[in-house]
């Protein structure tokens, strides 16, 4: 039985994982929503009784979304690798990592967006459209602005689910928090590295989702009457 | 203003197709209120969304002014909504924007710049009484208060037409009063042809000129209220005109008993005492009574009549205006 690592150089890697980590999940994140919240309008326009229905390509759009959705995300770490070489030219590290956790949550997002965005009343989306507006705008104006709110929860969401994520992104050298987890703290019994990083982790995820409930009430115009 | 030529419209349905409007035929001239009423499924919502030209009908025409709105598409179909305001069946206002911010939202879609925008909201929401409330979410407004919103901002880019489905389905009778002074208002102010569905006898009654009852996808009666009541077959009268209960034990002590209906102040009020001592008959009230139908004052009595004259007396007063039909005796179904 050897020493405990000391409290500071526990601290000294865990703080470079964490820059890791955050790196990692604000990347995915943002590259997640920025294309995930496209296919999630399309999805929703082309829906059965939407504003563009085309029931055939939905199907089939539907069907691969819920594909990636179902997929272990291992197994998409896996499959990605020859991606990720393409777009970077290696495959290990934390900016290796984001490709398959951005890839992985593209649908996860697009049905969430979807979902959130069919939560808009249609008489309202109805309203907008007899007033001649063009699709463009009935997005823009009516179903991402109606459900801003609703729309930035959902980030937040994805953002927690791609931190848990993350620490599985170890396996392929992703660095990050689960990577030191399992590294030292699994494998070399090291419980310090574990406690460190689960309370890292538990924070970040606390950060998160106070951050997403704060903007998300920014954003909310509805005032409610006070009687 | 508005026409509708036989417009069809048929849904795949469970047991076969469904043929929600079945060749409507519809003419509003402008500047005045229809009512289309009939039973729950009788095809109003369908009619109202084809004119909305939200829904696209199988066969027919739908032209204000003269131009066929059905068989647009893109651009031309998006111009042609602006010349329909819409009032949706059920809340439809947008929860993250004031309500002046809903009403400014058809006149975005039409690319007016902001300055002109601000001055055409300030004077909708003085037409439908809420400028106190311009700054105000839905959420804070009162169900009578959001449907004035809605008409507000269907009438924002001043449409010809506009359209209302149960724009008052959701209120209690003391709102939607504030509702309908609205729509008047709108066709009273800006001369707008309204077209207003309803299963509420009462929005006729209080509204509307014209009306068209729909059954079974067709309209099944469409004319002028006034005209409509004084035929005692219609339903119009049916469900307009104060009931007239049997009594038969009073009846019998008369020579003649007629139902009379009369339509307005002079009518009213003269006709049945001017019968009375031109033809010297008795002439007492047995039942019915008075009612309004928009500004207009309606009766509908059973009369009984004593005297040699009394059919004279009768062909008198429908000569003079008044729909008569007998119930008992004498030549059935005259009327003027
Ligand atoms: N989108 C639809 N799909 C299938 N059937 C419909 C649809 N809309 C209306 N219908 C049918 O058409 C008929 C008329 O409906 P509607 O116009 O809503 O009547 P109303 O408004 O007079 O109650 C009903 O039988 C209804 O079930
Ligand atoms: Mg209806």
């Amino acid at each position: 039985m050897r020493s405990a690592t000391p409290w500071s150089t526990v601290f000294d890697y865990t703080l470079v994982a964490t820059g890791q980590t955050l790196y990692m999940v604000g990347v995915s994140t943002l590259i997640a929503v920025l294309l995930g919240t496209p296919l999630g309008v399309w999805l929703q326009l082309t829906a059965p009784g939407g504003l563009r229905p085309r029931p055939l390509v939905h199907k089939l759009v539907g069907f691969v979304v819920d594909l990636g959705r179902s997929m272990p995300f291992l197994v998409l770490l896996v499959l990605l690798t020859s991606l990720t070489r393409l777009l970077l030219g290696h495959t290990i590290g934390p900016t290796a990592a984001i490709v398959p956790l951005a890839v992985g949550a593209i649908p996860f997002v697009g049905r969430l967006v979807q979902n959130v965005l069919s939560e808009v009343h249609v008489s309202v989306v109805e309203a907008a459209v007899t007033t001649g507006a063009s699709t463009l705008r009935i997005v823009r104006s009516v179903l991402l602005r109606e459900s801003l709110p609703a729309l930035v929860n959902a980030i937040g969401v994805t953002a927690i689910a791609l931190l848990g994520y993350s620490a599985m992104a170890g396996v392929v050298g992703g660095g990050g928090l689960g990577d030191l987890a399992v590294r030292e703290g699994y494998q070399r019994f090291n419980d310090r590295y574990l406690w460190a990083t689960v309370v890292v982790l538990a924070v970040i995820a606390t950060l998160i989702q106070f951050i997403s409930n704060r903007v998300a009430r920014g954003v909310d115009r509805r005032r409610h009457a006070s009687v | 203003m508005i026409t509708v030529e036989n417009l069809t419209k048929t849904f795949p349905g469970s047991t076969g197709q469904v043929r929600a409007l079945d060749g409507v035929n519809l003419d509003v001239a402008a500047g005045t209120v229809l009512g289309v009423v009939g039973p729950s499924g009788a095809g109003k919502s369908t009619l109202a969304r084809c004119v909305a030209l939200l829904e696209r009908p199988d066969s027919g025409a739908i032209r204000v002014d003269g131009t066929d709105l059905v068989s647009l598409g893109g651009p031309a179909l998006r111009a042609a909504r602006r010349q329909i305001g819409v009032v949706p069946q059920g809340d439809s206002l947008l929860r993250q924007r004031t309500a002046a911010g809903n009403v400014a939202l058809p006149l975005e879609s039409a690319g007016v710049p902001g300055p002109q925008r601000r001055t055409r909201v300030a004077e909708l929401l003085d037409l439908v009484g809420l400028t106190d409330k311009a700054g105000s979410y839905p959420d804070q407004l009162s169900g009578g208060q959001r449907q004035r919103i809605a008409v507000a901002r269907a009438l924002a880019a001043s449409p010809s037409v506009l359209l209302a489905d149960e724009p008052t389905s959701a209120l209690d009778p003391d709102t939607t009063g504030s509702v309908l002074t609205v729509l008047d208002r709108a066709r009273a102010e800006l001369g707008v042809t309204v077209l207003v569905v309803t299963h509420d006898m009462g929005v006729v009654r209080k509204i509307c000129d014209d009306v068209a009852v729909l059954d079974g996808g067709r309209v099944v009666e469409h004319g002028k209220v006034l005209d409509l009541v004084a035929d005692a077959g219609s339903r119009t009268a049916a469900s307009l005109l104060p009931a007239v209960d049997q009594n038969p034990a009073a009846e019998g002590a008369y020579d003649r008993v007629a139902d009379v209906v009369l339509v307005g102040f002079a009518a009213v009020g003269a006709l049945l005492p001017e019968a009375t001592s031109r033809f010297g008959v008795e002439l007492n009230l047995l039942g019915g009574g008075l009612t309004r139908l928009g500004e207009t004052p309606v009766a509908r009595f059973r009369v009984g009549l004593n005297g040699e004259r009394a059919d004279s007396a009768l062909e008198w007063i429908a000569e003079a205006g008044g729909a008569v039909r007998r119930t008992l005796a004498g030549p059935q179904g005259v009327a003027a």
